[in-house]
């Protein structure tokens, strides 16, 4: 049976919706990542030593080696681009005034990548690959413990 | 090596409402804009256009000799594609009810819902449609109430299930009815 | 297990890891002699993650292995199980872990509200149903067609309940009477408020074997000796809800599996699934382990105690320890491992069971799935 027309005389569409609002807690890791950031504007991660990796932001666990993470380490706001992009459309395709450029930033001290915004890119021809940035972090009046409460990276001149 | 016994402490960590208060406990809500636009199909195009006309129909399948509602392009039992439009009644029979004092959102209802499934005259034995019941005292509500639909008014009826208002206990005299005011 | 809480400050992933890492402890084996890895988790809507397979991955020893996530609504925590056994029992793997999960406080403003997309578009979301309808329909279908009296369905919130008391991870443990659960409000008629089980956050997780590393790891294998499962049509309304054929087909499929030939007398433990009191009752006749109408009688009669002649959800069920939906399939299927091997602790039932089966329910009113384990090694 191939598929069919509907034929004027039938209704062809129904609407409707699934009202839900989705309220995530941070979690284990990220409480202890948003506290040291919402109370002393500082980048913490959580080091698993045999598995040489420091995840920033802080984990609860190693999902390599499934070991618990209780080794906290504290990495300065300096990093390197390890990748870029600018978004001229938005999340449903709609144009943007201004592109918006983001970046996965390894910040020194941890092996994972962070995301988040590049600041004040004037000329998007300067972006590399390799680039250092440095993490602008919101006045403590201004945190509430999200990752908002860094404002974005900026590029080092 | 050998597994060792049930563990006597279990984790995991009760989110403290108390911490919640005091804004200790990070969050991040999010809504999703899940809104859908479904196609109807064939079956549900019809079912909804002789809803809006003030009638039921059902789909027949002659190997299966049964007649469904609501009615579908396929059977489901034997993989045919179904056979025949049939008319059904706007009358039935209570196969099973409820009474309702929750609704869809969480809210308490002084005055009950009744839910039911109802089957209906003229299809298959046992082929119920859900719907509501109104009209009638909650001791009353009984498995093999006959009941009939009460229609909107021509005027309000947009081709939805809810083109008939409710369903109410059937007297001698009435058949399906229309809501007049 | 983890503990199963109304609102866990753990993430999902989280969650997910504190079970799988129970599990890895409590066998004393490291992730990387995990060959495979199997999730079950039902609606993305209630963690809120979309494609939370993928998101849960790293918290069930999935990074960098065969990962496979499973889902049939409330019957996932049971049939992740098969899932699991079929990656052993084909040769492909020779050990699997099998994490299920939920988090349900994270979908506001509760669960409810994602459940209405269950519902027909077309025929049926437009009454703006909600979930208790369609339990509230089937239990007054069930009491109705054998003369049950509410009664004698409060007895199952009674025993699960007090059962609960006596498991470490139970959320809503308690000493009730019947009395209790028939002054607790009316949701929807036939249904009171301590007839339902709870909406809970929590995960467990099961580690898998092929027979000859299992007997390397331990001296008291479980052995999976049949899986079954079996979907019904989602026209719900054009089924007679009285009794669970989907379950009974299950059922069967797994007994046959396991050379299971009349249950009620080679079960020793039963671990059906328990959303609504009335459905312990319901589940227990698909599964052929008590005649139909008749399972009330059979728990009035203490058949379904702890010390009974055939205890039935000893853990304390979903009534008791939760419902995070797939999280408490998987329950019921650890429930089983400890009392097989006479580690249940104060749940302990009494003689040597030697033979369980375990049950999960899901969808509208739909799904059945069936593991039966026992110590004895299939053939």
């Amino acid at each position: 049976m191939a598929g069919t027309q509907l034929r004027k005389s039938h209704i062809a569409k129904w609407r409707g919706e699934i009202p839900i609002e989705s309220l995530y807690t941070a979690g284990i890791g990220g409480q202890r990542f948003f506290k040291a950031l919402k109370e002393k504007g500082e980048l913490v991660g959580t080091r698993c030593r045999p598995c040489h990796q420091v995840f920033v932001p802080s984990r609860q666990f190693c999902e390599r080696c499934f070991a618990e993470l209780t080794e906290e380490v504290r990495v300065q706001p300096d990093g390197v681009i390890k990748s870029f992009s600018y978004a001229y459309v938005d999340h449903i395709g709609r144009r943007l005034k201004q592109p918006v450029a983001s970046a996965l930033v390894q910040l020194e001290g941890a092996t994972t990548v962070m995301l988040h915004r590049l600041l004040d890119v004037k000329d998007l021809s300067r972006l590399s690959i390799g680039s250092r940035v440095k993490a602008v972090i919101k006045p403590k009046g201004k945190r509430t413990g999200s990752i908002l409460d860094i404002e974005g990276f900026r590029l080092v001149e | 090596m050998k597994t060792k016994s049930e563990p006597q402490v279990v984790r995991g960590t009760a989110l403290d409402e108390a911490d919640l208060k005091r804004g200790k406990i990070f969050l991040n809500s999010y809504a999703p804009a899940l809104r859908y636009t479904w196609d109807t199909g064939e079956a549900m195009g019809r079912y909804l256009a002789e809803l809006k006309n003030g009638r039921l129909i059902a789909r027949s399948c002659r190997k299966c000799e049964r007649v469904m509602i609501p009615p579908r392009m396929f059977c489901e039992r034997c993989f045919r594609p179904t056979d025949d439009w049939v008319y059904v009644k706007a009358t039935g029979t209570v196969n099973t009810f409820s009474l309702c004092y929750v609704s869809w959102d969480v809210r308490r209802l002084k005055q009950p819902e009744i839910p039911a499934v109802i089957e209906i005259d003229g299809a298959s034995p046992g082929m119920g449609i859900l719907h509501l019941v109104r009209k009638v005292a909650l001791k009353d509500v009984h498995i093999g109430m006959r009941v009939a639909a009460v229609w909107k008014p021509a005027v309000q009826r947009t081709g939805s299930i809810t083109d008939i208002a409710y369903w109410m206990p059937i007297n001698r005299r009435s058949q399906s009815k229309v809501i007049t005011k | 297990m983890t503990k199963f809480m109304r609102r866990a400050l753990e993430t999902p992933k989280e969650l997910a890891w504190l079970a799988a890492k129970a599990a890895l402890d409590s066998a004393e084996m490291k992730l990387d002699q995990i060959d495979g890895t199997v999730l079950g988790s039902a609606p993305d809507a209630f963690d809120g993650m979309h494609m939370k397979g993928e998101y849960l991955a790293d918290g069930c020893g999935g990074w960098r292995k065969p990962y496979l996530r499973c889902y049939v609504g409330g019957g996932t925590g049971v049939y992740a199980i098969a899932q699991g056994w079929f990656q052993v029992a084909s040769g492909l793997f020779d050990t699997a872990l099998v994490v299920c999960e939920e988090k349900m406080s994270s979908c506001q403003p509760h669960p409810q509200a994602a459940f209405i997309s269950i519902f027909d578009p077309f025929t049926e979301q437009p009454l703006k149903p909600n979930l208790l309808w369609i339990f509230a329909l089937e239990q007054n279908r069930y009491m109705q067609t054998h003369g049950i009296a509410l009664e004698e369905i409060a007895r199952v919130s009674v025993k699960n309940k007090r059962n609960a008391l006596d498991h470490p991870s139970a959320q809503l443990g308690a000493e009730i009477t019947v009395k209790d659960v028939l002054a607790s409000e009316v949701m929807a008629w036939p249904v009171h408020r301590l007839m339902v089980s709870p909406t809970s956050d929590g995960a467990a997780a099961v580690i898998l074997a092929a027979g000859d590393v299992a007997r390397r790891l331990t001296s008291k294998p479980v052995w999976i000796q049949g899986v079954g499962w079996c979907l019904d049509t989602a026209y719900w309304t054009n089924r007679d809800l009285y009794y669970p054929e989907y379950v009974e087909k299950a059922a069967w499929m797994a007994y046959r599996m396991a050379g299971v030939k009349e249950p009620r007398q080679e079960i020793n433990i039963a671990e059906p699934y328990d959303p609504f009191a009335y459905k312990e009752l319901h589940h227990l006749e698909g599964l052929q382990l008590a005649p139909k109408g008749q399972a009330p009688k059979l728990l009035a009669d203490g058949v379904f105690d702890r010390d009974g002649d055939l205890p039935v959800t000893p853990s304390g069920g979903l009534l008791g320890v939760g419902n995070p939906i797939a999280a408490a399939g998987t329950m019921k299927i650890c429930e089983l491992f400890w009392q097989l091997r006479g580690e249940a602790g104060r749940r302990q039932v009494p003689g040597k069971p030697e033979r369980g089966v375990a049950q999960a329910w899901g969808d509208l009113m739909q799904v059945g799935t069936v593991v039966v384990v026992g110590t004895a090694e299939p053939h």
